[in-house]
């Protein structure tokens, strides 16, 4: 196009003149924006993917200033260079020459149960040799993070069973076989003791309503008693099972050497696994990464959410969007229903329309200060007040809860519903409306026989971006019922299955709480990328999906008016 | 909007050749139902927007709420023949009142219903006869009581709760704290007129004026007992303060034991300062009531940094130290009150808010409050001639001995009296501030911390932080939709627009989390780059373009038109690499090495790691496609017979854009940056882990800022339901939800105008 003013080379003044420029720097907006989306998501997939990958375990011996020579074992995280200035600012003695700036690496040693610290900086300049021995045994710990060291001996109900060559493999063996009973236990304790507390917790509940009925010493109270007394027993039982198995994983443990060249002996029922990456092969490697990858996505966090895996963060953003969809979906698609098929164009529709676009633009933080103040206290303080007394002054409703953050998710993301529909609507060709008409069809059976199917997709993909939308907003959620850790799965097998009043988690609150609330960032920071990554995956393929269904729709019916 | 197709013809609906009359009637029932189901449908969502708004109003407005009272209760002196009343108070669940007589009695009765409870009888000397007393610590319950031979005696009233068969019981006790021998305080056996004392960890101080028209200070060590933890006192000296004095309309100590005040009734005030070592000096002496009027009453307001004295023309004036330039402290009067203009007889402070009530010679009782400078209530009482007025701990009643031998109980119902507009929107002048402050701190550690509401900080960090992401989104976003909409080819427009819509789907948590943990600190490692490239960034696009205008025809036709924006890809990544690795070397050469410390020292500014900047970018990205979804969509719509016309009579695709195409298009394009506005002021999860949150008023980029959103997520979980504190947090979110429904109404209605507009175009 515009290539006919400048075909020959114009000189600088008229190349000025011609507007071209300016044309070059709206270009280059679009570039940065561009370059910005696709480096932050390279950033996010790359940081997020990395850090399951096994990497080399490094044994550096280094000099401290005070020339005594330490040795460091542990996972080089990343190398940056640090201007001297800086360092010496900070009070450190350095005879770098006469160079301004010298790299430093940052060092993952773990030991934090020895060294009190799981990071340390150590300047490159100061390492004399670093070697990756492939006999270094990592593990991965339930409590106190990583330990990185030497295998020494296995003992087993304190005798020693092995000291030779061959530990590494008898370490992994008698790792699966605790690993089995400390399965079981955790069968016991959570299915079998759990579901006792939450029997035994019912009755309490329902005696202390008796009480508040002043029913005490009635027949029924007398039934209550004994159920609790059977039930009592019975958990003396399992209490007795559990302790036998807790008793037979912690028989075995393991004494390592740890880089200081102390020797630590951990039990083995504290251990999460034991490998070797310096001895791995790739193919092995990526077995152990997928390995790794699954627990992510499928176990409870560690260690106050900086190790383990995010499934209940998954799973309460899933219920959670699944509910608020129960409730956005019919209320979105009435709405839009209204403004197109059987509202008059007059100051009611443009009020209407306001409100839809104000409900859009309303900032998040605002609906959860709503939610948290009229769903929970009003609302919740309510029915609390109603149905359960029994359990106060503990609020079983009047307290933040999934039904709660589900509710006030619905009502922010009910004008994506509603535009969305109302797109779909207008693309219904009027023909078929008139066809219906003049077939006897009323004007509702036109709309739930005709209309509705035919816009289904777009109802779709309201629903799609409004679900992106939810499982993307954290501010509200904070409010109104998302917590760092709930003890237990707002799904599960007592009765009455799904508990709207629980607490739950939620990814975009697991990023937030372990990335800026943890006690060691450090640590988290690598989980933190991850959970990021899968939440932007989520988010981008819904958004994709709902692209694609609305282009195809478009392409389907192209607008009947305008 | 296209409108809905109007009802079918009028015979057609309901009847079916094939239907029965039931049927039929089902058809039309059914119609009738989905078309008011769906029209309540359509309400609801003004209803919800109303609700939102209606909810945060009626949670807010309670905080301006006056103060109101009630006459709970009336009855006669309880054990008139006990006495009169020297000291009157009530405890905290109002269920017990105290009077201590003359006589030396201290009775408890029912606050209800005046029926007694228990008498105690205090030991006072024998032959001895109270003539002053004074209330010390109304938190403890302490009072003292002095004697016409020169001693004085600490009684504290205190009341035990239990709770037998889950009723409340309440049992009132009188004690000693410092033993039931009374204290010598004057040398000689001079009867003690007016006394007043204040105790520190180690220390108690009394001033005493005595019949010898002295004023005396005297200073006693506590002395701990090792077996039985019961406190002695040691005389340790005393100090003569005024001779030759009337006797003083009020003395006060504070319990920091720092500043010592007399007011003279002749409308003099004597401030002295109480050293480390407790000696006493005369640091200034003023008139109390310059412009006329007589001293009636001076108190302290609860934490005894401020003073209250009133007058005989019902003015109440608040004083507190002020230090001045000179590093000297001065008594500042701060605020005035005015209750009418009747004779103020009696001021009674709060024990837990700076808030205070007065009783003048009118009868007539007001509540005030200090720090919000708020008038909340005047009210006559049915007493004939208040003698003495007790406060409750919590303020909310009040108990009055009046001259003919009743006591009346009044109800207070006064639960907001700390803020008032002026108070979340003006300076404050705070005790121990130096001067009036906006100063946002919700809650302290100490326990004598007053709460300090200014909404000020935190609208001006939203603004802030909405200004620097504007700044940086506005330009970014017009400038892409204008090159997108218009010059951009149709194939990669096809893939531009799904990446902005994704761009404008990513979840901010992540955009806060990616800001506070990455971008931070690499803007603090790498700060002379990332200004370089906003520097550098246009000039070389520039160069590059000029470069590419003179390459031969035949390179530049290998990128057909409309791909100059992939072109420039590979140029601003290049740009952007070298300014960061540049970036040492700048900070080597020209920064000394350390950025930070240059700027505090060269240029006098402070750096924060989470700052304004990298709130602008982390904000800006997340606004930029609000702005660019709309105003490309505007550009693009601009009808194409008004570019043609403009290209048709030689103007270039340049002054096409700027001389036609964006005047049309302009108001879409003011809405849309009304709407990222909107996005950027209620934006919460980039600020809060963007940003320090430290409330400032500080312009300065490299610092960071408290928003109203981010102080809401933070402070509104801990804040208890109900509370002042919960309630302007309310407030907050009412200020944000108004500022945004302003934004998006004005875009709204100027889209809808401006559709108007296209279709007649």
């Amino acid at each position: 196009m515009s290539a006919t003013t400048n075909k020959y080379n114009l000189g600088l003044k008229s190349w000025f003149h011609s507007g071209l420029p300016w044309i070059w720097l709206n270009a280059a907006a679009v570039s940065a924006s561009l370059i910005l989306v696709i480096g932050l998501l390279l950033l996010i997939a790359v940081r997020g993917l990395g850090h399951f990958w096994p990497k080399d375990v490094y044994e550096i011996s280094h000099q401290q200033p005070d020339n005594r020579v330490y040795r460091v074992i542990g996972e080089r995280i990343r190398t940056e260079p640090v201007g001297i200035q800086r360092l010496l600012d900070a009070g450190m003695q350095i005879d770098a020459g006469d160079r301004s700036q010298i790299e430093r690496s940052l060092i993952k040693t773990g030991n934090r149960d020895i060294t009190g610290l799981d990071f340390r900086w150590i300047l490159d300049i100061n390492i004399l040799s670093e070697n990756t021995p492939a006999d270094i045994t990592v593990l991965e710990r339930k409590e106190w993070g990583a330990f990185y060291g030497y295998i020494k001996e296995i003992r087993e109900a304190n005798t020693i069973i092995n000291s030779g060559a061959t530990q590494y493999g008898l370490l992994n063996e008698k790792l699966a076989e605790v690993h089995q009973l400390l399965s079981q236990a955790k069968s016991i304790e959570k299915d079998k003791i759990g579901k006792l507390n939450y029997e035994l917790e019912r009755l309490r509940l329902k005696q202390r309503k008796l009480e508040l009925k002043n029913k005490a010493g009635t027949a029924s109270n007398t039934d209550i008693q004994q159920r609790q007394q059977a039930l009592e027993s019975q958990y003396q039982i399992y209490f007795q099972q559990l302790q036998e198995l807790n008793n037979a994983a912690a028989r075995t443990t393991v004494i390592m050497e740890a880089m200081g060249g102390e020797r630590v002996e951990i039990s083995l029922a504290n251990i999460v696994r034991a490998y070797q990456p310096n001895d791995m092969s790739v193919f092995g490697k990526l077995i152990f990464y997928l390995a790794k990858l699954w627990e992510f996505v499928s176990e409870d966090p560690r260690e106050a959410n900086t190790e383990g895996g995010i499934f209940p963060a998954i799973f309460g953003t899933i219920i959670m969007v699944l509910l608020m969809s129960v409730v956005v979906t019919p209320f979105g698609v009435v709405a839009a229903v209204y403004l197109y098929e059987y509202a008059n164009q007059g100051v009611l529709t443009r009020l209407i329309r306001v409100a839809v676009n104000n409900l859009a633009g309303v900032p998040s933080i605002v609906y959860g200060v709503f939610g948290l103040g009229f769903f929970v206290y009003t609302l919740g303080g309510g029915i609390d007040q109603l149905f359960y007394p029994e359990n106060l002054p503990a609020p079983t409703f009047g307290t933040p809860g999934l039904i709660w953050a589900s509710l006030t998710l619905a009502l922010l993301t009910v004008p994506v519903v509603i535009v969305s529909t109302e797109e779909g609507l207008s693309r219904v060709p009027s023909a078929i409306r008139e066809g219906a008409f003049a077939l006897g069809a009323t004007k509702a059976e036109t709309i739930w026989k005709t209309i509705l199917p035919i816009s289904s997709p777009a109802i779709m993909t309201g629903l799609i971006l409004a679900i992106a939308r939810a499982a993307g907003e954290v501010a509200p959620l904070m409010l109104v019922g998302v917590v760092k850790l709930a003890p237990s799965l707002p799904l599960d097998g007592n009765f009455p299955y799904l508990h709207l009043d629980r607490k739950f988690m939620h990814l975009g609150f697991h990023i937030y709480d372990v990335g800026f609330q943890s006690p060691n960032v450090e640590a988290a920071r690598p989980l933190v990328y991850a959970t990021a990554l899968l939440l932007v995956l989520i988010i981008i393929v819904l958004n994709l999906t709902a692209i694609y269904i609305r282009n195809n729709l478009r392409e389907k019916y192209k607008v009947h008016d305008n | 909007m296209s409108s809905a197709v109007e009802q079918s013809p009028s015979a057609a609906p309901y009847t079916l050749d094939s239907e029965l009359p039931h049927q039929r009637h089902l058809r039309k029932f059914r119609d009738i139902l989905t078309k008011n189901l769906v029209r309540l449908g359509g309400f609801s969502i003004i209803a919800a927007i109303a609700l939102i708004f209606i909810y945060l109003i009626s949670v807010v407005l309670p905080v301006f709420f006056p103060a109101d009272t009630k006459l709970k209760a009336d009855y006669p002196l309880p054990s008139p023949a006990a006495g009169d009343t020297l000291f009157l108070s009530i405890e905290e669940q109002l269920e017990v009142g105290l009077r201590v007589t003359a006589k030396g009695q201290a009775v408890f009765f029912n606050a209800a219903n005046g029926t007694d409870i228990e008498n105690y009888s205090i030991p006072v000397p024998e032959s001895a006869q109270i003539t002053a007393v004074a209330n010390i610590d109304s938190a403890e319950g302490i009072i003292a009581l002095g004697f016409n031979d020169g001693t004085a005696l600490f009684i504290k009233h205190h009341y035990h709760i239990d709770y037998p068969q889950d009723q409340r019981r309440i049992t009132p006790h009188i004690e000693y704290p410092y033993g039931e021998t009374p204290l010598k305080i004057n040398p000689g056996n001079s009867t003690l007129q007016l006394i007043s004392a204040a105790t520190g960890n180690d220390e108690l101080v009394i001033l005493a004026y005595s019949d010898e028209k002295k004023i005396s200070a005297s200073v006693f060590n506590k002395e701990t007992s090792l077996f039985d933890e019961t406190v002695t006192l040691e005389h340790d000296s005393t100090s003569l303060l005024l001779n030759n004095a009337n006797r003083p309309v009020g003395m006060l100590i504070d319990p920091e034991l720092r500043w010592a005040y007399i007011a003279t009734d002749e409308d003099e005030l004597y401030v002295y300062r109480i050293d480390e070592d407790l000696s006493f000096f005369l640091n200034e002496k003023f008139a109390l009531n310059p412009d006329g009027g007589k001293l009636t009453d001076l108190k302290f307001a609860t934490g005894g940094l401020s003073l209250l004295s009133s007058n005989d023309q019902g003015h109440i004036y608040q004083w507190f130290q002020v230090r001045n330039k000179k590093g000297e402290y001065k008594l500042h009067k701060i605020r005035e009150f005015s209750s009418g203009s009747s004779s103020i007889s009696i001021i009674e402070p709060e024990q837990r808010r700076k808030g205070f009530l007065t009783i003048n010679e009118q009868q007539e009782l007001s509540v005030f409050h200090t720090t919000a400078s708020r008038h909340l209530l005047s009210e006559p009482l049915a007493g004939k001639n208040i003698k003495h007025a007790a406060l409750s701990p919590r303020a909310d009643a009040v108990l009055l001995e009046d001259a003919g031998d009743r006591i009346y109980l009044y109800k207070i119902h006064n639960e907001h009296p700390e803020v008032s507009w002026a108070s979340l929107w003006q300076r404050v002048w705070y005790e121990s501030y130096d001067e009036p402050e906006y100063i946002w701190q919700s809650s302290a550690a100490s326990n004598d911390f007053e709460p300090k509401f200014s909404l000020v900080p935190l609208t001006f960090g939203t603004i802030k932080a909405a200004f620097f992401a504007m700044l940086i989104a506005t330009p970014m976003a017009i400038m892409g939709a204008i090159f997108t909409a218009y010059f951009m080819s149709p194939l990669m427009r096809g893939w531009i627009k799904p990446t902005i819509e994704i761009m404008e789907a990513l979840p901010t948590v992540i955009l806060g989390f990616l800001a506070g943990l990455w971008l931070a600190p690499f803007t603090e490692a790498h700060l002379p780059g990332i200004l370089s490239i906003l520097l550098l960034l246009p000039p070389a696009v520039l160069f590059f373009a000029y470069l590419w205008s003179r390459l031969p025809v035949e390179i530049r036709l290998f990128v057909p038109e409309g791909w100059q924006a992939a072109l420039l890809v590979p140029v601003t990544i290049a740009v952007g690499w070298a300014c960061i690795a540049l970036s040492p070397w700048l900070e080597t050469h020209f920064l000394g090495g350390d950025t930070r410390l240059w700027l505090d020292q060269a240029l006098d500014i402070k750096y924060d790691q989470r700052n304004a900047l990298v709130v602008g970018i982390a904000m800006g990205f997340a606004v930029i496609p609000s702005i660019f979804s709309i105003t490309e969509d505007a550009i693009f719509n601009v009808p194409k017979h008004l570019t043609n016309a403009s290209l048709a009579m030689g103007a270039t695709q340049w002054q096409t854009m700027t001389r036609v195409i964006l005047p049309t298009a302009s108001p879409a394009i003011f809405s849309a940056v009304m709407i990222g506005l909107g996005r950027a002021v209620g934006e919460t999860m980039i600020v809060l882990m963007a940003t320090g949150n430290t409330p400032i008023l500080d312009l300065n980029i490299f610092e960071g800022m408290r928003t109203l959103s981010a102080n809401i997520a933070v402070e509104l979980p801990e804040s208890e339901v109900g509370s002042t504190h919960y309630r302007i947090l309310f407030l907050a979110a009412l200020v944000l939800f108004m500022m945004t429904f302003a934004f998006n109404t004005l875009a709204e209605v100027i889209r809808q105008s401006l559709r108007d507009k296209y279709s007649k175009l």
